[in-house]
């Protein structure tokens, strides 16, 4: 058993490191379209945001749509402190972690605020709660304006001209224009180490004896809550640590950007890492970095039928759902594929 | 003056969300899905609308009706297409993912056939407004039609639910569809007309909607869903004072924090208020405490 999980999850780790040998290997051979190598560090991201989530909507069992108001957080807290040390640390790549880790830190900080309240909801209710702070995250990014200047920072929710700095002083953040001038220090090597971190965190997580408790809490409340498993703190740490990782892909994002607005994080966008999640199969974390990557990468490779690639996108993400999930289509997959594509239902008692 | 203004701008707006959310909380009830796609039924309503009294030249009530009938064969549509087979999978966040599907496909479909260019509504509403006190407060006829609306809506609704066989064979299916197949109610039937009703509902919204803010573009319907839905969970989703409740409540707290305090705030502090009352009353202000059972 604890072999056949070892073996699972290098399988796993395999896919990621076979994939980024690949694209390497393609990039260098000069093959890989400009569009597609632009691609490459946000498909990183939408992996990395697609675990991330997985440990809180698969492991842990709660629906939630606030995502990318965490990725929001760690994006704006990176890219304002690599924008902050830009001229004294010039090393790029240590520029990059620091500026990672610091986007997590925040992003858990916000996980566990908004983790408190929000997890004593439960289902739909904790869903579109989860949803509602996402928005506020947004909202609230919108109308800051941060600027430096020799005396120190300065804050104002009204317009550039109030900050009061002295000539000379710039602006770090300007509401709803964001923060502009982030350098470009995501790369693909980057971002292929941050998804494996993830990995590693996630799955190993999964396999202790914590993320057993939180599986267990997931599968039957009342019986954990009998033995003792103290619920909060299991989600609560789930939940921390999905915003955590999904700060840290915020801040990767962030330095992919020329300009960081708060209005691209909305809804949509955890709705987004949601669609990977189950598609990719509820709980199954290989699944969801498959999902994510082929999901991202597919409306660029229907991009030869122009306008109607969000069409057909659509049609198949419909279509998708009803083959993987249909209890009918199920049915029929296991009476006339066997084992090979037929899903084995689980008995609903 | 002002608050007298924006306190009926505020019931007026509510009023379309309120109209949106007892369809929305009509659906959720029986089907127990977060129909992510109701928004765009509300645009593509719009759309319709539109079409059928600019294009064509139809009459105004004419055109509501071509909206009505258009929303209520869709949403019968998506319903047998793509949410039936997937209501009783093993997941709950299935349905949830198709619904998102569907919302794509609509916008999509919208944008291809009309073109991203924001298309500027005309009011269909030929009712003249009400000036009073001595013309510092009007009140224009879109927002008395609104309101009216709205609660004809909420009475008619309320009456077909308690009043009808079919109305019982809802609140029956939303209660446990096993036993209420037993009792010999056709329950694919039941949830069909549910999600008629609501979509024809959505229709009405989306004519109100873009009468009062005339700008229709693909993505007009998805703000609107997501508020409505706010204002369902908000007043106790299922209930339909409830949504009726909360959909007027969220339109009186965003438009007063839209004035008083900071427009682009306003969402912030709508989902604010939705947070604060969920977290004291965890279902809702008129919602139904469900006891766990072991």
């Amino acid at each position: 058993m604890k072999n056949k999980k070892f073996r699972s999850n290098l399988i796993t780790y395999g896919i990621v490191i076979a994939a980024f040998v690949i694209v390497q290997a393609l990039q260098n051979a000069g093959r890989l379209s400009s569009l597609m190598t632009g691609m490459l560090v946000p498909i990183c991201v939408y992996v990395v945001l697609a675990v991330s989530l997985n440990l809180v909507v698969g492991i842990s069992g709660e629906l939630s749509l606030g995502h990318a108001g965490f990725m929001c957080a760690g994006a704006f807290s990176g890219a304002l402190f690599t924008n902050i040390v830009k001229e004294n640390l010039t090393i790029g790549p240590l520029r990059l972690v620091l500026a990672m880790l610091i986007g997590s830190a925040v992003a858990a900080l916000f996980g566990l605020a908004i983790g408190i309240p929000v997890l004593r909801l439960k289902g739909d209710y904790l869903a579109i709660v989860t949803l509602a702070f996402g928005e506020i995250i947004k909202n609230v990014m919108n109308i800051f304006f941060i600027g430096q200047d020799s005396n120190g920072f300065h804050f104002s929710t009204k317009d550039q001209f109030s900050l009061n700095m002295e000539p000379g002083g710039k602006v770090l953040l300007s509401g709803p224009m964001g923060i502009t001038g982030t350098p470009k220090d995501a790369t693909f090597l980057a971002g292929v180490i941050l998804i494996l971190v993830t990995l590693f965190v996630v799955l190993n997580l999964m396999d202790s004896r914590t993320g057993r408790a939180i599986m267990a809490i997931r599968d039957n409340r009342i019986a954990a809550e009998s033995i003792g498993l103290n619920i909060m703190k299991h989600k609560l740490l789930a939940f921390t640590v999905s915003a955590a990782l999904a700060g840290a892909a915020g801040s990767l994002y962030a330095h992919n950007l020329a300009t960081l607005q708060a209005k691209k994080f909305d809804y949509n966008f955890s709705i987004l890492a949601l669609v990977f999640v189950v598609l990719g199969g509820i709980g199954n974390i290989r699944g969801s970095v498959i999902a994510a990557i082929v999901l991202t990468a597919l409306p660029e490779m229907l991009r030869g039928l122009s306008n109607y690639r969000m069409l057909i996108y659509s049609v198949i993400l419909i279509a998708m759902m009803l083959f993987t999930w249909a209890p009918r289509v199920l049915e029929w997959r296991e009476r006339h594929f066997g084992r090979f594509l037929g899903k084995k239902i689980k008995e609903v008692e | 003056m002002r608050f007298l203004f924006y306190l009926i701008n505020g019931i007026s707006l509510g009023s379309v969300y309120a109209i949106i959310a007892l369809g929305y909380s009509m659906v959720y009830g029986i089907a127990k899905m977060l129909n992510f796609a109701h928004g765009d039924v509300i645009m593509v309503g719009g759309y319709a609308a539109f079409t059928s009294a600019v294009t064509l030249g139809l009459h105004p009530v004419l055109s509501i009706g071509v909206a009505i009938v258009v929303c209520t064969v869709l949403g019968v549509i998506i319903e047998s297409v793509a949410y039936r087979p997937l209501l009783e999978a093993s997941s709950s966040l299935a349905v949830l993912i198709t619904a998102i599907g569907v919302s794509y496909f609509l916008q999509n479909l919208v944008l291809l056939i009309f073109g991203s260019n924001s298309k500027s509504f005309q009011s269909l509403i030929r009712i003249p407004g009400l000036s009073l006190a001595g013309g510092t407060l009007v009140i224009s006829g879109e927002m008395i039609v609104t309101i009216v609306a709205c609660i004809v809506i909420m009475l008619a609704l309320t009456c077909f639910i308690n009043r009808t066989k079919m109305g019982q064979a809802m609140l029956a299916v939303s209660e446990d569809k096993g036993a209420a197949q037993l009792m010999g109610i056709n329950v694919n039937g039941t949830i069909a007309l549910t999600f008629a009703i609501g979509s024809g509902l959505a229709a009405i919204a989306g004519v109100l909607l873009c009468s009062s803010y005339p700008s229709l573009t693909p993505y007009t319907g998805a703000m609107p869903g997501i508020k409505a839905f706010v204002a369902a969970v908000f007043g106790g989703i299922g209930s339909i004072p409830g949504a009726f409740l909360g959909g007027i409540l969220l339109g009186i707290i965003e438009i007063f924090a839209k004035g008083y305090i900071s427009t682009q705030l306003s969402d912030a502090i709508v989902f604010g208020v939705l947070i604060i009352v969920l977290l004291v009353r965890p279902t809702g202000l008129l919602g139904k405490k469900i006891q766990e059972k072991v």
